[in-house]
């Protein structure tokens, strides 16, 4: 060192961060995704490859670690594609697979359409009370998700809280059987997952510039005609994200089917819960399962490989 | 009251002028126009009338009511009271897309999801005009503002000036009778806005439109208006053209807005023979033409800094329009020097030479004591 003090300025002061600490950061988000989505998905993958079996746990083979290394390649070939061309075979599955994704399809329009005005009305409310009623959006959250549809049984049964006010109001004569129905599970889908709809197309609206449907209306565009021309399309981006939000989990969702919807009702999530618990057929719920995450995954990667083209191109 | 323009105001000869006309009739009438918001009074009582043809500008500080003003004119507010006539009509209830005015917004408002061309077609198109026709007035605006390569392009995709011009080129399209512009070439920077300038300019002579600008730059406002409102709290405190808004201010608050200004405060000693002597703290001054004072009056005395002379030896006459004090500070601006001189009483006046020669044999310095002189028409009397 030398006597003389350094007065350069920002020589020493303000350090790059190192290698090391912007790759944890970058790393973090990539480990999670390795550990609890990558590794599970490909325990279920394998599983679903391989046979029922009465032991713990219930399938064949059983690939260990200690297997890699020495020699339990042979293991493998006791997988077998049987449990995939068995689902493909059961008209039951192919039935399950297009009725979930009917009903998770009508849900999701239903919920945009009930989620649209509302996120506009947030959008549009006063700026001091737009975080209050986002919040109040949320609000729901904050019970059990078990007990909040249990409590539709209540309200939608013969006897419940619905039929005792139409009756009253005297708009119906007879009680509406509305529970153990598909309207019911419309309801309770639409009531659950309303939120996820209504947050992301609040997202997109809030961000938007007001000034562009000032400008519509100035060039001579009356307001219904711009909210068409300007305000929806740019809420899409919104609107997708939501309609993903409510379809995806919708599909394979299994409580609210369980709970409101009757006997008759046949949708995937409720096929591969009675898979694995009633028949403890975990190779072919493996299966099951797999299908539906292909059934879901690809098309949304066709989609956003179109839209990311369709942005691309000018 | 202000001092009546003593002889012909600015370098300009204008042939136009339907304001002076009494039998011309304006094309936007504001007439008693009141706009409050929760007790506020953004736009307090204000009249004003523009005719057609002129480029208008609406000068003042941020929250004088300028925009809201426009806002109204654009049918984006509603006024709280009075009314505003457009060609005699009015336009109380007319909602913003039934008038026959086109605003240029300060951001712009491109539609960020349309082409460029798309976004000029967009007024066309909700008048139903036939396809083939749009599309020679979108190539005609989009030749007008020099953006014909671009047109394919979405308004992300170009630079600051080019999306200004298709603003520009989209609030035309529709050929409105009134263009209102909300700072137009605010986001631009300096040059551009100066090449800017001259081009709205010539684009208002050649459609021959009405053109209602809104800036707080008062050498945009000066450049480009046929007459200038300049704005303060809500109302109007003079609407005049650019050359009577710097000649002749009406108030010490626009004399102040405008360019640069010493003011001087004193009282009137006497009025004789259309000239007023004045006693100001820092010495007496004589002014030209100031109608309206009587002796005693309280009064401010404002001269331009580029009226008054700068020199070492003494005026001809030192008992009057004389000033002796010590140049305090300089600043060379290339093409004027600015003189800052520290009179005895602590007033600070500021003169400023025109640089028309390259280098000077014996400049004025710091610390020098010189005097500051100028003939009475020069300056000007403020009563308000």
């Amino acid at each position: 060192m030398t006597a003389v003090p350094d007065n350069s300025p920002g020589q020493r002061t303000r350090r790059r961060p190192s290698r090391l600490s912007r790759g944890f950061v970058v790393a973090v988000p990539y480990l999670w995704l390795l550990f609890f989505f990558l590794l599970p998905f490909l325990i279920v993958f394998k599983i679903s490859f391989s046979q029922t079996a009465i032991a713990q746990p219930p399938y064949l083979p059983v690939i260990g670690l200690a297997d890699l290394v020495s020699g339990g390649w042979t293991k493998l070939r006791q997988l077998t594609i049987d449990n995939y061309t068995w689902i493909a075979g059961d008209p039951l599955y192919v039935k399950a697979y297009l009725s979930s994704l009917r009903m998770a399809a009508i849900s999701t329009a239903l919920a945009l359409l009930v989620g649209y005005p509302v996120a506009y009305g947030i959008a549009r409310a006063p700026r001091s009370i737009r975080s209050l009623l986002v919040m109040l959006t949320i609000l729901p959250f904050w019970t059990s998700f078990l007990i909040r549809v249990y409590a539709w049984i209540g309200i939608l049964k013969n006897e419940g809280l619905l039929n005792q006010l139409l009756l009253w109001l005297g708009v119906i004569a007879q009680p509406l059987t509305i529970l153990n129905t598909d309207v019911a599970i419309y309801i309770g889908i639409v009531y659950s997952y309303l939120p996820f709809m209504i947050l992301p197309i609040y997202a997109s609206l809030e961000r938007m510039d007001h000034r562009l449907v000032e400008a519509a209306n100035d060039l001579g565009c009356p307001p219904t005609r711009a909210f068409w021309a300007i305000t929806f399309p740019l809420s899409l981006p919104g609107v997708l994200a939501g309609i993903f939000l409510v379809f995806i989990p919708a599909v394979g969702e299994f409580v609210i089917p369980d709970l409101l919807g009757g006997s008759s009702t046949l949708m995937i999530g409720k096929t591969l819960w009675d898979e694995f618990f009633s028949n403890r057929d975990w190779p072919v719920s493996s299966a099951v399962a797999v299908v539906l995450l292909m059934v879901l995954v690809i098309p949304i990667m066709i989609f956003q490989r179109l839209q990311a083209r369709q942005e691309g191109a000018v | 009251m202000a001092a009546a323009p003593p002889k012909s105001l600015g370098n300009i000869r204008r042939s136009f002028e339907p304001w002076s006309d009494p039998a011309a009739k304006p094309l936007i009438e504001v007439d008693r126009v009141t706009k409050s918001f929760a007790g506020f009074k953004a736009v307090d009582d204000l009249s004003l009338a523009i005719h057609p043809r002129e480029f208008h500008a609406l000068l003042g500080p941020s929250g004088c009511g300028k925009s809201t003003l426009l806002r109204m004119l654009a049918g984006f507010e509603t006024p709280t009271a009075g009314d505003i006539r457009l060609d005699g009509r009015s336009l109380t209830g007319v909602p913003p897309h039934r008038r026959p005015v086109n605003m240029m917004f300060q951001s712009y408002a491109l539609f960020p999801h349309m082409s460029v061309e798309k976004n000029i077609a967009f007024g066309l198109k909700q008048d139903g005009m036939a396809r083939s026709e749009i599309a020679d007035r979108v190539a005609e605006m989009l030749k007008l503002v020099k953006l014909g390569p671009f047109a394919k392009r979405k308004p992300q995709q170009l630079s600051g000036g080019q999306q200004q011009r298709v603003a520009l080129a989209r609030s035309l399209a529709k050929r409105p009778k009134v263009l209102l512009l909300d700072e137009p070439l605010g986001a631009l920077d300096k040059k551009l806005r100066e090449e800017t300038q001259f081009e709205l300019m010539d684009l208002q002579q050649e459609l021959g439109l009405t053109f209602v600008v809104v800036t707080h730059d008062q050498e945009e406002a000066m450049v480009m208006a046929d007459r200038i409102s300049v704005m303060r709290d809500g109302r109007i405190q003079q609407v005049a053209t650019p050359a009577v808004i710097y000649e002749a201010p009406a108030t010490r608050y626009v004399a102040d807005f405008i360019g640069n200004v010493n003011i001087l405060d004193g009282t009137v000693e006497s009025v004789a023979d259309g000239r007023v002597r004045i006693a100001t703290d820092a010495g007496a001054v004589e002014v030209e033409g100031a109608n309206g004072v009587r002796s005693a009056d309280p009064v401010a005395f404002a001269i331009r800094p580029e009226k008054m002379r700068i020199s070492r030896t003494p005026p001809e006459r030192a008992d009057v329009n004389a000033l002796r004090g010590e140049i305090w500070d300089i600043a060379y601006l290339g093409d004027v020097t600015l003189y800052n001189v520290k009179l005895a009483t602590g007033n600070v006046l500021r003169s400023t030479v025109i640089n028309a020669h390259r280098g000077i044999a014996d400049p004025l310095t710091w610390d020098e004591t010189v005097w500051l002189s100028f003939p009475s028409d020069a300056g000007i009397v403020l009563t308000a």
